[in-house]
């Protein structure tokens, strides 16, 4: 065999499966257990770390465990889910402008712990003139993903260290994933 | 008044003799024949060592997330085809699935099958075309047109199965637009009982080739670590030891029902990413197989009137039916406030949409995690010290589609 080095792995727990089944897995937010008003345990694990620095949402919509850190915190927090805690991708960073509620920007990051399979997404409320702190120090991938948040949706971030636009011209003007962004040119 | 004879400095001492220290920058792209798309490179070069390396993207930026915000979510799907233009089928699922999870819908198995069967004939075709155009941006001619061979067979597949060949948009919320036709599985069966000795031909082309090893081993290395901490997903991250893919870790349309392997390597060279991908051609064709003898008869669509439009020859014929068919394709449907993201193992690796709803006919927020865009970031740190012609290879070997990057 050519491949002699490359390994093969079949995932621990997942055998040849037999020829009649009742059917797959049933999704997360089915299985028997799931609960919607209970925290999520990695949620859990932050607010026992941080106190009131971390907000859990509930209910759980469809078993995706959510909590919104305060602003000030957010470096620490993420720091500790990646050194800690074991979440170590930062899958993907993404803002939304939400003038319609009470904060300008929710800047929303989704992690992945590879080791427990096991995803968590933070959320950051920005008020007018606040900034969102970088997280390129704790993930060197956050770099162009907060680039591309700024360069669409105008969130302002602190200590990225090359904030410019990534998807749109140099000179364009505004930033088109804002609600009041023309549809029409 | 001649010029006196420039002074070659060396900066540092410990630097090959190669090095003089004096840069000059080459511009690679926006229209480049090997940078698969409108990626656009800016190269600082010593002599032929790539001494620094920057990326512009964006030359494809059509906007398709503010698009999302104000199209239905049926009306959305066509514009997933156009996210990995390579893989239109991954998308269509990958986004259906999230819209799914938004609005709990479970599909009945004959469509959790056909869509399996969609997802791997895209990821073979993927990797094909990534295999082809590889080949032939280090020299290797010949392969390009088996490659191109055996995608034609899957694009003829591809037609059948959606009525198009490259903007798919197959797949509905609840259920796929239509069931297979009567002539896809004998296709199917005999393009695959074919695959596997074809595959082994390019193996025989170039695994052990020796112009093929030169320019790939030991090329764009990227480390276990490294790769963790940009992100990367798929392929390129089991390219350096990693082990993870989420047809395994988080199953999605009965993924956990299939018995396959996961490849990984932990090289994590250009050599070590193509040796991935070819492996992972044969195990999609694994899949594939155990998918067709899983396809028994039944409907294709999930039972939830308030999102599976009626038959459509009632439509033509009765009132209720008309009305309810207006009424879901003209005004759409309302999902629950509520916000889910959803990740499928696209070819490029994970591709994920976060939706964010209130409630509306529209997503009041839709972004696109997509894997290419991560890839590429990885680019301006694995190419430096290595030549010209090695960008090349690691461009292509990073796979990268620009619809998908630049969205």
């Amino acid at each position: 065999m050519l491949i002699h080095w490359l390994k093969l792995r079949a995932t621990p727990g997942i055998r040849p499966v037999p020829e009649e089944r009742p059917g797959p897995r049933p999704a997360p937010w089915r299985e028997d257990g799931a609960d919607p008003d209970k925290v999520p345990a990695q949620a859990e694990r932050l607010v026992a770390r941080f106190g009131d620095a971390v907000t859990p949402v509930l209910p759980v919509f469809r078993a995706d465990a959510t909590a919104w850190v305060r602003r000030e915190r957010i470096v620490e927090v993420a720091r500790h889910l990646k050194e800690v805690d074991g979440f170590d991708f930062l899958m993907d960073l993404c803002g939304v402008h939400t003038p319609d509620r009470p904060h300008l920007f929710e800047v929303v990051m989704h992690l992945y712990a590879s080791a427990r399979n096991q995803r968590l997404r933070l959320k950051v409320a920005l008020s007018l003139g606040e900034e969102m702190p970088s997280l390129t120090g704790v993930w060197s991938g956050a770099n162009w993903h907060e680039r591309e948040t700024y360069d669409l949706v105008g969130v302002p971030f602190s200590g990225h260290p090359d904030l410019r636009r990534i998807l749109l011209p140099d000179g364009f003007e505004g930033h088109p994933l804002q609600k009041d962004f023309p549809l029409k040119g | 008044m001649s010029a006196a004879p420039r002074q070659v400095v060396l900066e540092h001492t410990d630097q090959p003799d190669h090095l003089t220290g004096e840069t000059f920058e080459l511009n690679m792209g926006p229209q480049h024949p090997a940078t698969h798309g409108v990626l656009r490179l800016v190269v600082s070069l010593d002599g032929e060592t790539v001494t620094r390396c920057t990326t512009h993207i964006g030359y494809l930026h059509r906007g398709v997330e503010k698009i999302g915000e104000c199209k239905t979510y049926l009306q959305f799907i066509p514009y997933t085809d156009r996210l990995d233009y390579l893989a239109p089928l991954s998308s269509n699922v990958g986004y259906i699935l999230a819209v799914e999870k938004l609005m709990d819908i479970q599909v009945p198995e004959r469509c959790r099958v056909i869509r399996v069967i969609a997802c791997e004939i895209a990821r073979i075709s993927a990797h094909l075309l990534w295999l082809g155009t590889h080949a032939l941006d280090l020299g290797a001619v010949t392969l390009f047109f088996h490659t191109f061979r055996e995608r034609e067979v899957l694009y003829n597949l591809i037609e059948m199965m959606t009525g198009t060949r490259l903007t798919t948009s197959y797949t509905r919320v609840g259920g796929v637009v239509r069931d297979l036709p009567d002539g896809f599985l004998p296709v199917l069966n005999e393009w695959m009982a074919a695959f596997g000795p074809t595959v082994d031909e390019f193996e025989r082309l170039l695994t052990r080739n020796k112009i093929w090893v030169g320019r790939t081993k030991g090329i764009g290395v990227i480390s276990r670590a490294e790769a963790v901490d940009l992100g990367l997903t798929g392929p390129n991250l089991r390219a350096s030891g990693m082990p993870l893919d989420l047809r395994k870790a988080q199953p999605y349309s009965g993924y956990d029902e299939y018995d396959f392997e996961v490849p990984y390597a932990e090289d994590g060279d250009v050599y070590a990413r193509y040796m991935i991908r070819l492996e992972e051609m044969r195990q999609s064709l694994r899949i594939l197989q155990q998918a067709v003898g899983k396809l028994k008869p039944g409907p294709i669509w999930a039972d939830h009137p308030k999102v599976v439009p009626p038959v459509k020859r009632k439509v033509l014929t009765r009132m209720d039916e008309l009305i309810h068919h207006f009424m879901l394709i003209a005004e759409g449907m309302n999902p629950p406030v509520g916000e889910v993201y959803h990740a499928v193992e696209a070819p490029k690796g994970e591709l994920g949409f976060y939706i964010a709803s209130d409630g509306g006919k529209t997503a009041y927020r839709l972004h696109i995690r997509s894997p290419s865009f991560v890839s590429l970031q990885a680019l301006e740190r694995i190419c430096v010290g290595h030549t010209v012609s090695d960008v090349v290879a690691i461009i292509a070997s990073l796979d990268p589609v620009m619809g998908e990057v630049d969205r």
